[in-house]
């Protein structure tokens, strides 16, 4: 009996536990999926939960629903993995065994990481939302808030799902409008990137856009420390920004079971060849979702579309075959832009954002970098093919490798 | 990509300046670039570009977080060494690739 451990019960990790009950024997393989958390968090919904549109119940479910029956489900802590021994050791003192891993512990914010950031204004003046427990300090806040300097700084990079942040101050804009206080809120986005976004024309649509939207952009900016008496946030080289309220993306870091693991690098992401998505130091080891440190975006499609190469090479692995699918990096976001409507991007790799039609070309229904009312639609069915089709594993009506087709590349 | 002559010796740019080739760098090279980008390099500089230039041979991707933990020089003096955009300056004067900001 080999035995298949699948660490981390997220978007990842559930996806990849449906996939290989439904083509493993039974009586040859056994599974087992580990996860601290009983609850799954739909984490793209945190993003609505600030302004009302989404409550608690509508991003919470058992984990347990979307595990298959027949694999083990372990809750608990990791406390360490032990690769050269095939071992991984639980803070409760249990010890499980392994012959392969799929690593999948994803990635967490560390607000400790920038001095002040968690401090006297913590939860008061100063929020996050990519907790659930941040996502509704901070609507709790919106409720009273008068106006004022909203200030959006993202700590450091890399970050999981880097829209999020943009998709923010773009919803922040239509609710503010909506509850008839936008003239009296000032809006700015200050980040250590050289624009809005990375790749140039995503950066130009979605900078044009906040300009449309009279959101200020602050780029360059390396957060040092939030000064909680003066209510300003501090960058290394001594530029000042004030703010009435700060809504940060914290630094991301993989969780620490890897670092006293010894496996990760120095924000705990896991060296991975970013092409077989195998760990680079151990062969038994493949790394999916966002706790590899491969270089495309941290986010749940990427980590849809890299489960498909992830399961067949390691069933290759298994059966002592050389690693023939190879991941492209793709990526696909939805980003809401306010007022019901919003825009897709989709990449690899090699290919920059483009616009164009998604996913047939010419036709759509999707409109790529461009901003439209089917576009919002897809994020909002997107909630129900989370649940429904993608933690299960279920193929999806789209392939995993980036097309050019219906993408304009001049 | 252009070919231009820096401190005596030919070497390949890309648009953005940076060298196509690590292997054509040398010290009075990265002093040349440096003068571009109005800094006088001193031996803390160098310190910075020699550790860049080790990683980047290795195979690792850089950070300022990463250089901020080299024990080389904090993230506030990488910033004093290197004003305005500390890693992508510095990866320009070492002869290495710009950093990649992955999304
Ligand atoms: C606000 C927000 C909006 C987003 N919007 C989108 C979007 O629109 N589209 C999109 O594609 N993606 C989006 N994402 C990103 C997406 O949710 C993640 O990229 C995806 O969930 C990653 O899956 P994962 O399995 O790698 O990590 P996770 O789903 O985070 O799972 C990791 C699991 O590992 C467990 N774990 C970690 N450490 C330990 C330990 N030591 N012991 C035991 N268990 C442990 C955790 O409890 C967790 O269940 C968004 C994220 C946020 C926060």
């Amino acid at each position: 009996m080999k035995k298949i451990l699948i660490l981390g019960g997220g978007t990842a990790g559930t996806m990849m536990a449906n996939k290989l009950s439904k083509e493993l024997d039974r009586s040859e393989y056994e599974i087992t999926i580990v996860d601290k958390d009983k609850t799954h968090y739909y984490q793209p919904g945190l993003l609505f939960i600030p302004f009302g549109i989404y409550n608690k119940h509508d991003v919470i479910k058992p984990k347990a629903n979307f595990f298959p029956r027949n694999v083990n489900v372990v809750y608990g802590d990791i406390d360490y993995i032990d690769p050269e021994n095939n071992q991984v050791f639980m803070q409760n003192g249990r010890k499980l065994n392994y012959d392969w891993m799929v690593l999948a512990t994803g990635t967490e914010t560390r607000p400790e990481e920038t001095p002040g950031l968690k401090d006297k204004l913590w939860n008061k003046k100063i929020f996050e939302f990519y907790t659930l427990e941040g996502a509704v300090a901070l609507r709790n806040f919106f409720k009273d808030w008068q106006g004022g300097k909203m200030v959006l700084n993202i700590a450091e990079m890399p970050f999981k799902c880097p829209v999020a942040p943009l998709e923010f101050v773009f919803l922040a804009d239509a609710y503010f409008t909506e509850i008839g206080i936008r003239d009296k809120v000032d809006i700015t986005y200050v980040t250590p990137l050289p624009g809005a976004f990375t790749k140039p024309k995503a950066t130009k649509m979605l900078g044009e856009l906040m300009e449309e939207k009279n959101i200020k952009v602050v780029p360059e900016f390396y957060m040092e420390r939030v000064d909680n008496d003066q209510q300003k946030i501090i960058s290394y080289d001594e530029k000042e920004i004030p703010f009435d309220v700060l809504v940060s993306i914290p630094t991301n870091m993989g969780t620490d079971a890897i670092e006293r693991s010894g496996m990760g690098d120095d924000l705990n992401f896991v060296p991975t060849d970013k092409y077989t998505l195998r760990s680079k130091n151990y062969e038994n080891i493949f790394v999916l979702g966002d706790a590899a440190d491969i270089p495309t975006s941290k986010a749940g499609s990427v980590a849809h579309f890299a489960s498909d190469v992830v399961f067949e090479n390691l069933m290759s692995a298994l059966e002592g075959r050389e690693l023939k699918a190879k991941f492209d990096g793709h990526a696909n976001c939805y980003i809401e832009t306010g007022f019901g409507q919003g825009s897709i991007i989709d990449f690899n790799y090699d290919t920059e954002p483009l616009p164009g039609t998604y996913p047939l070309p010419g036709v759509g229904p999707f409109g790529l970098l461009k901003n439209t009312k089917t576009n919002h639609y897809g994020k909002v069915m997107f909630r129900w093919i989370y649940w429904h089709i993608l933690l299960k594993g279920k193929e999806m009506p789209l392939e995993s490798q980036m097309s050019m087709a219906g993408k304009k590349t001049s | 990509m252009a070919t231009q002559t820096i401190a005596g010796k030919e070497v390949d740019l890309n648009e953005d300046g940076y060298l196509t080739d690590h292997t054509q760098w040398n010290e009075a090279i990265a002093k040349e670039l440096a003068k571009e980008e109005g800094i006088e390099l001193t031996d803390e500089h160098m310190k910075v570009l020699n550790y860049l230039r080790e990683k980047y041979a290795e195979g690792e991707s850089l950070s300022i977080r990463k250089v901020g933990k080299s024990g080389i020089v904090d993230i506030k003096g990488l910033y004093k060494l290197f004003p305005g955009g500390p890693l992508k300056i510095s990866s320009r004067l070492a002869g290495i690739p710009k950093p990649q900001s992955c999304v």
